[in-house]
Parts: C-alpha cells; structure tokens; sequence
C-alpha cells in the first residue's frame, strides 16, 4: 500500500492542480456549521471540522435532480414524450469526507445497484466521484462508528485515506482511482518507512476515543413480526413530531419522489428527496394510509434500518454510526438506545401472566 | 445502462367506460416504436406505471393477457392527480408506459392445479389477464378446473361483462358471478356478498387447488376465514397487494412491507408469506 507524504505547504498547490481536472466538493464553513460544497476555483476545504451538519450524500444524490424533458406543446413532433436530461458526469472528488460517510455509499449502493435493476443517475455519479477521506483524530460524542461497521480510519469505501501527522498529511493510496488523483494533485513524496506505524497508532488512539457503542449481534435472530408488535415503539416514538431531519441528515437514508414539474408548455421528471417520517410517504389514493400513525413511521425507519435491511442484504445495519440524527433530533430521540432496546428485545420477558 | 425511470411512448387507441358510475375506463395502448411491445413481454399478474406526462405516473395492474398481441390494456378507476387527469384524456393522446414491473400469479406452481378466482369490485384486472391467459387454446389444457366467484355492488358495477357473459356459456370454466344487490329483474346469477358465495360454490381444498383472491381489504378479510374453513393452506392463498409505489423498482422505499417491496417481490404474494411480514398495506 502506497502511502505519500504531503507538506503542509504543498497542499494549496495540489489542490489547485486537482480543479484541472476535477469537479473538486469539500467541507465550508457556512455561518455556524460545516457542510459539503462544490469548491470555486481556488477555494479551499477547510479540514478543521468535526463532521458536516448535513451528510456528503448530495455529491452523488443531489435532493432534486431532473431525469427527463418534456414539451406539452403539441406543435412539436415529440410532445408528451420523454427524453432524456443533460448531465454532468466528468470526473469529480470529495475531499475531507469522513470514514463514515464514504462507507454509507456503500450501503446505499445496495439498494440502486441491483442484479434486477440498477438507477443510472446514481452509478454514474458514483463512478465518477473519487473519494478522499480525512481521518477522524477527534471523534465527537455521539459518534458510535465502531460498532456499526465502520470507523474513524475505516477505509472502505474510500480511494485515498488522509491522515493528519501535524506537520503533514500522509495519504495512504487505497484504490487506482486515489493514485491517479494524487498523480493529478502533484503529490508524489513516498512517505518514510515508519508511516504506517505511525497510521496505525492515529487509528488506535482516535478509536480509543469513540466512547459510544451499540450492539446489534441479536438483530438477525429476532422475528420481525415481534419486533414489529414490541410494546416498546409506543415509548419510542411519543415525543417524535415527525419532522424528518433525521432522514434528511441521514448519509443511508435514500428514500425519493418522483414528480413532474411543469413550465408552461414544456416540464421535467424529478427524483426528489422523500421521507418515511411524512404521512404522504404512503397514503392511498383512496385515504387508506398503510402507515398511518407516527408509531408506524417512526417503526418503520428503525425496522428498516436496523431489521429489514439486515435480514435483506446479511450484510450489517443500515447506519454507519455518524451520530447526526442524534445531534440534530429535536426531541432527543436517540439510535443507539433504539438498537439496544431491539437487540435484547425478549418478547416473552414482556408478556404478563394471565390470571 | 438501461434506464428503468424511461416510459415506452405509446398512443391511446380505445377507451371503453366500464361501469354505470363511469368511475372505471379501459384504456387501450399501441406502442409508438416499433420493437417495444416485444420488450414489454408480460406475464398475467404483473403491473405497470401509467406515466401521463406533466402530471405523473401511477402503477396499474395489467388487464390484458400476453396471449393479446398489439396492444396493451389497462382499467384505471379515478381517484387522484394523474387517474383524474388520464380520464380526461382522448383517443390518439401521447403518454408513456413504463414496466412490466412485479412478479406476476405463480404460474410455473399453478400449471397442472385446480385454480380458484375470487375477485371483487375492481380489482378484477389482472384476473381478467388471467382468465383469458389461461383460456387460451394453447394454454387450457395446462390447468384443471378453473371456477371464478367475481362479485361487485351491482350489475353495472361488474366490469368486462360481455366477456363475462361469453365465459358464462363455456363448459371449460366455471363461472359465479355475483351482485351485493339487484334492481334489475332480469338478473339472473347470484346476488350476495363474495365470501357467502365463495362458502357455497368454492370447491373444497386439496393439494392441487389454488386460489386467488384479489379485492378490497373488507372482502379479503371476511373471505379468508371462508377459504380457512374449506380447509384451503395458506401456501395456496394467493393474493395481490396494493401499496403507494412511485419508482416500482424497489428502490424509493415506500410500498415495502417488512423487508419485501411490494413493487419488485410482489405484487403477489401467498398467505403464508404474509403471515410472516408485518400487515403494512
């Protein structure tokens, strides 16, 4: 594994040089919080953040994207017909994601890139986009990455791995795509022999960090019809107003709506950012709503992640232990306590003795 | 890569009103493109997104049969933004189709059985694609005795009735249509709810007799218990749901229930395997 030393002063050089050939994203300051943006050129990412408000989601899953025009003019020879949007697909690069984040593409992936179908908006996206992480020395509180399949130095999910070593970065190159964009960014130092060793002991230390964690080894083994009938999601969702900032936080979450918007004679197909938290998610037509009750809701986001995609893919939770929606929930609903309340959910413990 | 969000033009060839209520239209589409229909190869059961342009797309079952070549059917009821929208619209009118999309009724685990049809009010669509599926010369032999109980309010609420009446004349299907309710003296076939007349002429279970009920929720839940009685397994219930979908690729996440799509796993499912998901539809 190829591992390259950048000096701090080379760095606003080799990113300059990246904009030549890249669409370059990084985390900026906005007036309080973080969050991932399209840099300008010569704009540069500014890595002293603990994570982004908002997950890097968007670079590869913008919340409102156009698939199709239309023209509703019947003077044209292809009225009422759908035809494909213009896009952009050059090569792109995120810089300073963290290791959660870049593994929750993972996740997603699952679930548009299937052996039936797959969502070419969302390949072609993702193939286009080199992932370069920025390593987590400071875990924050509600950080419970560890336990959730991922980590501070995890590196799945990733094409370069950026650690801090104080007076340099050491990027260690995963896959080709990171060594091409080092090529391209001009670094080429091989860092010295000790590099690794000293990666290795960051890693150690900022995983030392991590206070928070869950359990979720019994997840698999619960039936889902007595997870789905715990008395406990009463207790879970009572404070929940369903304002969906969870979902929209999320870096797994990838729930959407489809909807055309018209323009005087011509219109365009959207994909736009959906929640289960929302009554409209899943109402009929007729009124019946399937899920009807903020319990349903609430349930149906838990399930989904911590039940359903387990049993679906056998591979881990659907949450990559970020923490946002615990930072930013309203009314302190809490993950972690959730999984745990699933994991060791016994329904025969629950059961009162009939008399 | 193929694009499963792209819609097959198509033109609006016939539209038939089914009921009295005019709430039911039949829609007849040819395919604008040559080489389309073959790519829109379907099997009874399935369904499809309707997509009117400018205004959206909804999921509808199939009501042609693969056996029909040249043209694809739908009956649509009125209910929202793009049904309303789609009853408006006239023969010679451009829009889209987008699918087949599902799984379809079993039909490799149906062939060689007894099949049972139990429908109600409209949703007898993709049984219509069934029946007609199943009655094609080339096709009767495959299945045993076919016995269809289909029911709705009143006469001019049954839908496909001059296809009924023909099938009520064959000696190769069994036939027991059914009214909540007759004004017309001239009626001359059931009257009463589905699950009563499914208790009187439901032919009892064994291993080589499926049954498929598609309905509203309220005569599937009094009609279960019916088939429970006859002492049909819940491996030999079939049923098809109906949920919110818009991608119908199970890939926007609203029309699950548990961890299977209503959309991509079903529409059909057996009873067994609904027992064993939470009841979300």
């Amino acid at each position: 594994m190829k591992v390259i030393k950048i000096d701090k002063k080379d760095w606003t050089g080799g990113i300059k040089k990246i904009q030549d050939s890249y669409r370059l994203f990084g985390p900026v300051k906005g007036e309080k919080f973080h969050d991932f943006k399209e840099l300008g050129k010569g704009e540069l990412p500014d890595l002293n953040f603990s994570n982004t408000r908002l997950s890097p989601k968007s670079i590869v899953y913008p919340q409102s994207e156009i698939m199709f025009e239309y023209s509703l003019d019947e003077k044209d020879s292809d009225h009422h017909i759908m035809k494909d949007a213009a896009k952009n697909y050059s090569p792109r690069a995120v810089l300073g994601i963290r290791p959660c984040d870049a593994s929750a593409f993972l996740l997603v992936k699952r679930n548009f890139d299937t052996p039936e179908y797959r969502d070419p908006y969302w390949i072609r996206a993702y193939e286009a986009t080199t992932f370069i992480g920025a390593a987590c020395n400071n875990p924050c509180s509600t950080c419970f990455c560890t336990t959730a399949g991922s980590g501070p130095f995890n590196e799945e999910g990733l094409d370069i791995l950026l650690s801090d070593a104080g007076d340099c970065w050491y990027a260690k190159a995963i896959t080709e795509k990171g060594e091409k964009l080092l090529n391209a960014a001009g670094w080429s130092k091989a860092a010295a022999g000790g590099s690794l060793k000293k990666i290795e002991s960051l890693k150690k230390e900022a995983e030392a960090r991590i206070s928070s964690s869950i359990l979720t080894d019994q997840l698999k083994n619960k039936k889902t019809t007595e997870l789905y009938e715990a008395p406990f999601w009463e207790d879970v969702s009572f404070a929940c107003i369903n304002c969906g900032t969870c979902t929209y936080l999320c870096p797994t979450c990838w729930c959407f709506d489809i909807q055309d918007e018209n323009s005087g004679c011509s219109g365009v197909r959207m994909k736009n950012w959906d929640s289960c938290m929302f009554p409209l998610f899943t109402n009929h037509g007729t009124g019946h709503n399937p899920r009807g009750t903020k319990l349903h809701r609430v349930r149906q986001r838990f399930m989904h992640k911590l039940k359903y995609y387990v049993d679906k893919y056998d591979n881990g939770i659907q949450c990559v232990g970020c923490g946002r929606c615990i930072r930013s929930c309203p009314v302190n609903i809490d993950i972690r306590r959730v999984c745990d309340m699933m994991n060791s959910y016994d329904p025969k413990a629950c059961a009162c003795p009939v008399k | 890569m193929l694009n499963p969000y792209m819609p097959y033009p198509v033109s609006i060839d016939e539209i038939i009103t089914e009921t009295e209520d005019r709430n039911l239209k039949t829609f007849k589409f040819v395919f604008l493109n040559p080489g389309d229909e073959d790519k829109f190869s379907y099997r009874a059961g399935q369904f499809a997104e309707l997509s009117v342009t400018g205004k959206g797309e909804i999921p509808i079952g199939i009501a042609s049969s693969p056996t029909e070549k040249g043209f694809v059917k739908f009956t649509v009821n009125k209910v929202g933004l793009v049904s309303s929208y789609l009853h408006s619209m006239k023969v010679g009118d451009i829009m889209g189709i987008r699918g087949p999309l599902g799984n379809s009724y079993p039909w490799n685990t149906l062939e060689g059985k007894n099949v049972v049809i139990i429908g109600g009010g409209f949703a007898f669509t993709t049984l219509r694609s069934s029946i007609i599926f199943m009655l094609d010369p080339a096709n009767r032999k495959k299945f045993k005795d076919i016995n269809v109980i289909y029911g709705a309010r009143t006469p001019g609420m049954l839908l496909y009735r001059d296809e009924l009446a023909a099938w009520e004349k064959r000696d190769d299907i069994n036939m027991h249509i059914t009214v909540d309710a007759a004004n017309d003296p001239d009626w001359k076939y059931n009257v009463g709810f589905v699950p009563a007349i499914t208790e009187k002429k439901a032919p009892s279970a064994d291993a080589d007799t499926y049954a498929i009920i598609c309905g509203p929720p309220v005569m599937i839940k009094f009609t279960q218990p019916v088939l429970d009685k006859l002492g049909y397994g819940h491996d030999q219930i079939i049923m098809s749901l109906e949920n919110r979908m818009k991608c119908g690729i199970g890939m926007c996440g609203r029309c699950n229930i548990g961890k299977e799509f209503v959309c991509k796993d079903g529409p059909v499912f057996t009873l067994a395997q609904l027992n064993a998901t939470p009841r979300e539809y």
